[in-house]
């Protein structure tokens, strides 16, 4: 459960889904400070009272196509310190590189499907909002099966690529080992190797120019 | 062959060309003497009739009667002509109720030429015919029999008189050959007229023909795309529908999770999230099996990816189609490549496979190929027959080049426009 609360502007346009999604925040804690059906509307609510979260579905009245994504990159650009948390209803990786191309974290991407986990559902949320990247497993499992060998992944083992893996899931190195039932000291030496491998640029935040590497294939 | 060709060749004189073209022009004399006499009798019965309203719908009747005379002269034809004449009638729409029908071929311009057809028969054709070819008969017949007609009686042909048995078999050596030759040249030109009379005015005009087919072509476009709407109709009704339900129900049963203590009561609520949860995905695959959402935003190289991205073994896809294509067309694209790729892994063994796709000349190009076992067929039961047709409507191609031992190559052509 998370410790703060989250002022939170949500945009979906089924009544029944904003409804639901509102209650589970809700019943986490946080605030839902608005509630809109469509891309302008988010845009004129968080323009006027920034907050700290924003959730928005992708397809959205009036063209249902993605206007929430257009939405989202808008503020993006504007309002760089907002958490974003976008829902789609379907993997498309059309939506998910022109989401993540751009960013240095503080952005998700889920399936609709996975705001049924509750907890899961709600540990993302956190994350997002300290900054991390959170991409849904199945969109990685499918993005994961269509890597080409030529890439700059080939170079990693597969022990490699699954620590990777789980980055992109947006977990820090403890639920990682925890989730490969190894120690904490050996994930915190994949990841070094990856971050070698990979030769990100010490610049940047590297568990983020990792994981976007490791999704742009 | 046609009856022109035969009279350039030096074996007309001994073909069957000579007798067809006596026989032709020997039936067409009652035959056009029907007609007349049917044609005019009802003319006139329905105008005694014509005060008390029936002998005026008699009228509407005519292009019936003259599509009667059509369909006999056109197989009458056919021994003018070996290839016949093909109807010009369009062929009936399904479903018609026999009034309905009538009401149909009434209305047709090939019935109203039947009709002026059976005028020209009947007042101009077969006098004619009767003239030539009856005139030809007897003379011939008469100069066959002038040895015995001369035996017994004085007989008189033009300049020439005979008297005995002797002078009228010198006639019939003299005069039956030469005769013969030139009444058959002439009668050859007169039935072969006459039937190309009847081919002009019986057969199908070129806009008739291409008519039939555009009309043909257009109504099986229609049904493909009236499928189309419906399939998009039921997906989004699903989709909007019990898609989003079956969400929000997962979201309460997540949110009662948390609530319940451990115990009896929290695993049931814990097994029906995850029912739910198996609901959802079946309506999902459902979903994407009558038209994808995918496919209609983000259009077809998003919506194959999508479906390359599931399959077992990797799958390399390198699509160039440049822009949207009409719905109909991604959407048989899209289910060619999907039903593909789901064979390839059902039944190919392959280890790898290639889907390509690009525009060449206004044709959409997709080829699927992989590195498996080969034998497959189109006809074999697979999900493809059905996608054949839908091709074939919007004038596309399926081929599948599959030799035992693989590999396996799929190719589909398609028009990037409907109905071009």
């Amino acid at each position: 459960m998370p410790t703060r609360r989250l002022s939170i502007v949500l945009a979906e346009d089924s009544l029944l889904l904003r409804e639901g999604l509102a209650s589970i925040l809700d019943r986490a804690g946080h605030e839902v400070r608005d509630a809109v059906g469509d891309g302008d509307a988010l845009l004129a609510v968080v323009r006027k009272n920034p907050p700290d979260m924003v959730i928005t579905d992708v397809r959205m009245p009036p063209g249902h196509s993605d206007e929430g994504l257009r939405a989202a990159a808008a503020i993006r650009a504007e309002l760089p310190a907002i958490g974003i948390l976008v829902l789609s209803q379907y993997v498309a990786d059309a939506y998910l590189s022109s989401l993540l191309e751009t960013t240095t974290g503080g952005i998700g991407y889920l399936l609709k499907d996975r705001v049924g986990h509750v907890t899961e559902f709600l540990e993302s949320l956190d994350r997002v909002a300290d900054g991390g990247t959170v991409v849904d497993p199945e969109v990685v499992r499918q993005l994961l099966a269509r890597r080409r060998n030529d890439g700059p992944l080939s170079a990693l083992t597969p022990r490699e690529l699954e620590v990777l893996a789980l980055m992109a899931e947006g977990r820090v190195n403890g639920s990682i080992a925890e989730h490969l039932v190894v120690s904490e000291a050996a994930v915190r030496k994949h990841v070094g190797n990856i971050f070698a491998k990979l030769r990100l640029d010490e610049g940047l935040d590297r568990r983020v120019s990792a994981v976007l590497t490791y999704l742009r294939g | 062959m046609t009856v022109w060709a035969a009279l350039a060749s030096p074996r007309y004189l001994i073909s069957s060309w000579p007798w067809r073209s006596y026989a032709y022009l020997l039936t067409s004399v009652p035959m056009g003497a029907v007609s007349i006499v049917v044609l005019v009798g009802l003319a006139a019965l329905s105008a005694v009739l014509s005060p008390i309203l029936i002998g005026i719908l008699m009228l509407t009747a005519f292009p019936l009667v003259g599509a009667v005379i059509g369909w006999v002269e056109r197989r009458r034809a056919g021994m003018m002509l070996v290839d016949g004449i093909k109807s010009p009638h369009a062929k009936l729409p399904a479903g018609l109720t026999r009034r309905a029908k009538l009401t149909f071929r009434r209305r047709e311009q090939a019935s109203m030429r039947a009709l002026g057809y059976g005028f020209v028969l009947g007042v101009f054709v077969w006098p004619l015919s009767a003239l030539f070819a009856g005139l030809s008969v007897t003379i011939l017949l008469t100069t066959l029999a002038s040895p015995v007609i001369a035996d017994g009686d004085q007989m008189g042909m033009g300049p020439w008189t005979m008297d005995t048995a002797e002078e009228g078999l010198l006639f019939l050596v003299l005069f039956g050959p030469p005769y013969y030759v030139v009444s058959s040249y002439l009668l050859g030109v007169i039935a072969g007229a006459e039937a190309s009379l009847a081919r002009a005015m019986l057969g199908p005009r070129q806009e008739e023909l291409q008519r039939n087919l555009a009309e043909l072509r257009r109504s099986r476009l229609d049904l493909v795309d009236a499928f189309e709407t419906e399939r998009v109709r039921i997906e989004r009704h699903l989709h909007d529908g019990v898609q989003q339900r079956l969400v929000g129900l997962t979201m309460t049963l997540g949110l009662a999770e948390l609530d319940l203590p451990d115990g009896e009561g929290r695993r049931l609520v814990v097994k029906a999230h995850s029912e739910a949860e198996a609901a959802l995905a079946d309506l999902r695959a459902a979903v994407r099996g009558i038209h994808p959402r995918v496919l209609v935003d983000h259009g077809l190289e998003a919506a194959v990816r999508e479906v390359a991205d599931r399959m077992p073994l990797p799958v390399t896809l390198q699509l160039s189609v440049p822009t949207r294509l009409p719905g109909p067309i991604e959407a048989a694209a899209y289910f060619v490549v999907s039903e593909a790729l789901a064979n390839v892994a059902k039944h190919a063994q392959a280890s790898t496979c290639e889907v390509t796709g690009w525009v060449d000349r206004d044709r959409l190009v997709i080829t699927v190929q992989d590195d498996g076992v080969g034998g497959a067929q189109l006809g074999a039961g697979t999900g493809l027959t059905g996608l054949v047709t839908r091709l074939d409507a919007l004038g596309g191609t399926l081929d599948v080049d599959s030799p035992s031992g693989g590999p396996t190559r799929l190719r589909m052509e398609c028009p990037c426009q409907l109905g071009d």
